[in-house]
């Protein structure tokens, strides 16, 4: 049954599908799977969500960008609550958000969380280059511009590229 | 018992505050562009931390406090962290094996934290240990490169664990508010560890060191008057100031 509560509650939805994150402008707020969840009551909304990285700069920023999206709605009451757990997970970020990061030159994380072990010396994962799609890549740094990507390169095209590390 | 658990998460911020103040030291200053960003990316993994701690603090104290005011307003005796996180970057090597020794705590500590009564305290660790898993891997396989190097680099690692291996009896010396976890049990993993790495990196084990300590408790090295003069020189100055 379609209900008022469910109608308002996907408007809520497709105003965040608007917020982008500032670092990577090409990823929405919800193709990154840090929109836990969206609550409304009497008080007004509220908007639950998680950080990437628990350094990440970009998550006030972030915040501040969803209460400004909702308030041009003409949303007034609005809460925006930061839970830690479970915590975030690069296997949250949507199928939609992995071809645009592509797309936009970052390799998307890989499905398969590899390098999140403590294995010393480990072989670098495999990470398909972003412009001629090549596996033969290897790993200049496990930490980048941004917490929540790598270095590297690709040895067929030489190009470098950031990579969305699997978290 | 609220009394012990606010100042145990305090010890935990003030820990992850102060690594991450001296490891943003190195910011610009990196022996290469890469480590310089890796050393830089871990502080402010650090940072993160602490504020989640001071945050969880914050509330918990109730009235003005905030996590800046636990981070700006409070004097050295205050500071509950850990003389390990205090001590000068010294080279590289130094900076590398502080980091090693207290990542390979913390992992531990976090790893049992995240199983722990406290809901928001094992949230926390359970957030972190994400990224203290990077940390662990990536300072031990530089404490690695250096010991197993050259005569220079190995040197400098005899140096630099001359210098901070008396501070890590410590870590596992429970303070009167530290019954969450009892470090006490963490030391024979940690040292089993950290033998291990040791022995790869052909650094030696010491034995039989005088172990300082005091840190839990606010009584510190003389260095962290210095980090707090700088870190606190802002809302010292102008207090209130915002940007």
């Amino acid at each position: 049954m379609v209900t008022a509560h469910s109608i308002e509650e996907k408007k809520i939805w497709s105003v965040l599908e608007t917020v982008t994150d500032p670092e990577v402008p090409v990823l929405t707020v919800t193709d990154l799977g840090i929109i836990r969840n969206v609550k409304i009551n009497a008080e007004g909304i509220e908007v639950i969500i998680t950080p990437t990285y628990t350094g990440c700069p970009a998550m006030d920023m972030i915040a501040m960008n969803i209460r400004l999206a909702l308030a041009e709605q003409g949303y007034k009451k609005i809460k925006i609550t930061s839970v830690l757990s479970p915590a975030w997970t690069t296997d949250w970020m949507s199928e939609e958000g992995k071809r645009k990061l592509k797309e936009y030159g970052i390799a998307p994380p890989n499905p398969k969380q590899q390098v999140c072990n403590d294995k010393l010396f480990a072989e670098a994962e495999a990470v398909q280059c972003p412009h001629c799609n090549s596996h033969h890549t290897h790993r200049i740094s496990e930490f980048g511009s941004t917490a929540c990507k790598a270095l590297y390169q690709c040895d067929d095209c030489k190009e470098p590229f950031d990579y969305f590390k699997c978290h | 018992m609220s009394d012990f658990l606010i100042n145990y998460i305090l010890h935990l911020a003030d820990t992850t505050l102060i690594l991450s103040q001296r490891n943003s030291e190195w910011c610009g200053h990196g022996p290469i562009l890469e480590q310089d960003i890796a050393i830089t990316n871990i502080s402010l993994d650090l940072l993160g931390q602490s504020r989640n701690f001071y945050q969880y603090a914050a509330s918990l104290i109730g009235e003005e406090a905030t996590e800046d005011s636990l981070a700006y307003l409070r004097k050295e005796r205050e500071f509950k962290n850990l003389l390990l996180v205090e001590q000068p970057n010294g080279d590289w090597g130094q900076t590398i094996l502080r980091q090693y020794l207290y990542s390979q705590f913390q992992y531990l500590l976090f790893e049992k934290l995240q199983q722990c009564n406290d809901e928001q305290l094992a949230a926390i660790a359970a957030k972190s240990i994400k990224e203290t898993t990077y940390h662990v891997r990536w300072s031990s396989e530089w404490v690695i490169r250096l010991g197993d190097g050259t005569e220079e680099s190995h040197n400098r690692m005899l140096k630099a664990i001359d210098e901070l291996w008396r501070y890590t009896g410590e870590m596992f010396e429970p303070a009167g508010y530290e019954t969450i976890v009892d470090v006490s049990l963490l030391k024979n993993d940690w040292l089993q560890k950290v033998t291990t790495v040791f022995l790869e990196a052909t650094l030696p084990v010491p034995e039989k060191v005088f172990m300082q300590s005091g840190g839990k408790e606010g009584k510190h090295t003389e260095h962290l008057g210095y980090i707090l003069t700088q870190l606190q020189y802002m809302q010292r100055a102008y207090p209130g100031a915002t940007w």
